[in-house]
C-alpha cells in the first residue's frame, strides 16, 4: 500500500516549534513568519538545547542580522512563486524592494555576498524546484505547470529546465519513476 | 561572512586527474578545502569514519579498482548516516542511458569530466553553488539532479 500525503509546510513547522517550546515550558508567542516572541531571555543551556532539538527537524534558529535579512528575501521569493503565480517576471525588482522596504541594490549585493548566487539564478532554481514538485504531483500537464509558473511557453519552461538541471522534464520524470521501481523492489526483498 | 571552508571529497584512481581537479577548485574564488582518495575503499573509510565531518558534496569517478564509484554511491545510499550526502559522479562517459542510470541510483550530479582547466573551473563552481542552494533553503534534495 502507499499512501500519499499532501501537507503545508508552514503549518508543520509551527506546530513543532510550539510543541517544542511547550516541552521546555518556555512561556512565547507567535509574531508571524518565522518570528516568536520569547517572554524571558533564554538561559544560554536552554538556547542549546532548543537548538539542537530543532536541528533535527531542520528549523535553525536565525542569529545574526544578515542571515535574518537573507531568510526574510527568501520567504518574500517563495510567497512571489508559491502565492502570486501570476506575478510579471519583470516586476521582482520592484516587488522585492516594496515588500522589505529597501533598495534593491542592498537587496541584491548582500544576498550575493551570502548566499553564493545572485537573486536571479535563486528564482530560477526555485521556480524550477516548484515544476519538479508540480511534475511529481501528476495532476497537471506540463502547458498548466509552464502557465502557473509564469512562462510565456511550454518551450521556454523546458528550456530553463535542461539549462538548470541539465535535464529535459521527461528524463526528469523517467527518473523519478524508475527510482520509486527500484525502491519498491528493494522493499520487497527486504 | 564564509568563514567556513566548503568540505569536498574526490575518490580518483588517476593522479593526473586528481591534480586537475584540485588545480580548478584552487582557482576559484571559494573557500574549498578538499581531500583526495585514491580508490572507494579509501573513500568509504573516510567517510565511514566517525571522526571525520562529512563533506557537503562527493565527487566519485566511476571506474576505479577495488571498489568502483557506483558500488561506493550505492553504499552511501544504504547507509543512514550517509544517505542524505550530495554525491556527484565524475565520469568520461556520455551517453544519455549512463547519465539516467546513475541518477536512478541515487546520484545527485552527473560531471562529464572536461578536458579544459577553464571549463572544469566553470562546472566545478556551478555544482558547489547549487548544491548549497540544497542545503541552506529547505529544497526537497531527492529532486537534486544536475547533469552538466
Amino acid at each position: 500500500m502507499t499512501l500519499n500525503f499532501k501537507y503545508d509546510i508552514h503549518l508543520a513547522c509551527r506546530k513543532i516549534i510550539q510543541l517544542e517550546l511547550e516541552n521546555m515550558n518556555i512561556d512565547f508567542s507567535f509574531l508571524g513568519g518565522g518570528e516568536v516572541d520569547v517572554k524571558k531571555e533564554l538561559t544560554s543551556a536552554q538556547a542549546s538545547k532548543l537548538k539542537s532539538n530543532l536541528k533535527e527537524y531542520g528549523i535553525y534558529i536565525l542569529d545574526n542580522q544578515k542571515d535574518l535579512l537573507i531568510q526574510k528575501i527568501k520567504d518574500v521569493i517563495m510567497e512571489m512563486i508559491y502565492l502570486e503565480e501570476h506575478l510579471p517576471n519583470s516586476k521582482t525588482s520592484a516587488y522585492l524592494s516594496e515588500k522589505l522596504n529597501l533598495s534593491y541594490g542592498h537587496i541584491t549585493n548582500l544576498f550575493s555576498e551570502v548566499t553564493l548566487t545572485t537573486i536571479e539564478s535563486y528564482i530560477i532554481l526555485q521556480k524550477i524546484e516548484r515544476a519538479k514538485d508540480l511534475i511529481i504531483s501528476g495532476d497537471f500537464t506540463l502547458t498548466e505547470i509552464a502557465y502557473k509558473l509564469n512562462y510565456s511557453s511550454v518551450a521556454h519552461l523546458s528550456n530553463q529546465f535542461k539549462k538548470t538541471t541539465g535535464l529535459t522534464p521527461s528524463a526528469f520524470q523517467r527518473i523519478l519513476s524508475k527510482r520509486k521501481q527500484v525502491n519498491q523492489v528493494g522493499h520487497d526483498n527486504a | 561572512m564564509n568563514i567556513n571552508p566548503i568540505r569536498i571529497l574526490l575518490a580518483d584512481d588517476d593522479e593526473d586527474d586528481r591534480l586537475f581537479f584540485k588545480e580548478a577548485l584552487d582557482g576559484l574564488k571559494l573557500l574549498t578545502s578538499v581531500t583526495l582518495v585514491e580508490n572507494g575503499i579509501e573513500l568509504m573509510e573516510n567517510l565511514l569514519d566517525p571522526k571525520s565531518k562529512l563533506p557537503h558534496v562527493v565527487f566519485l569517478d566511476l571506474n576505479m579498482p577495488l571498489k568502483s564509484g557506483m558500488e561506493c554511491l550505492s553504499e552511501i545510499r544504504n547507509n543512514d548516516r550517509l544517505r542524505y550526502l550530495s554525491v556527484a559522479i565524475y565520469s568520461t562517459s556520455s551517453s544519455d542511458s549512463d547519465i539516467e542510470e546513475t541518477f536512478v541510483k541515487g546520484a545527485n550530479i552527473y560531471i562529464k569530466k572536461p578536458t579544459d582547466l577553464e571549463s572544469l573551473k566553470l562546472i566545478l563552481n556551478k555544482v558547489i553553488c547549487t548544491n548549497r542552494q540544497y542545503f541552506h533553503s529547505s529544497l526537497n534534495k531527492e529532486n537534486f539532479m544536475l547533469s552538466i
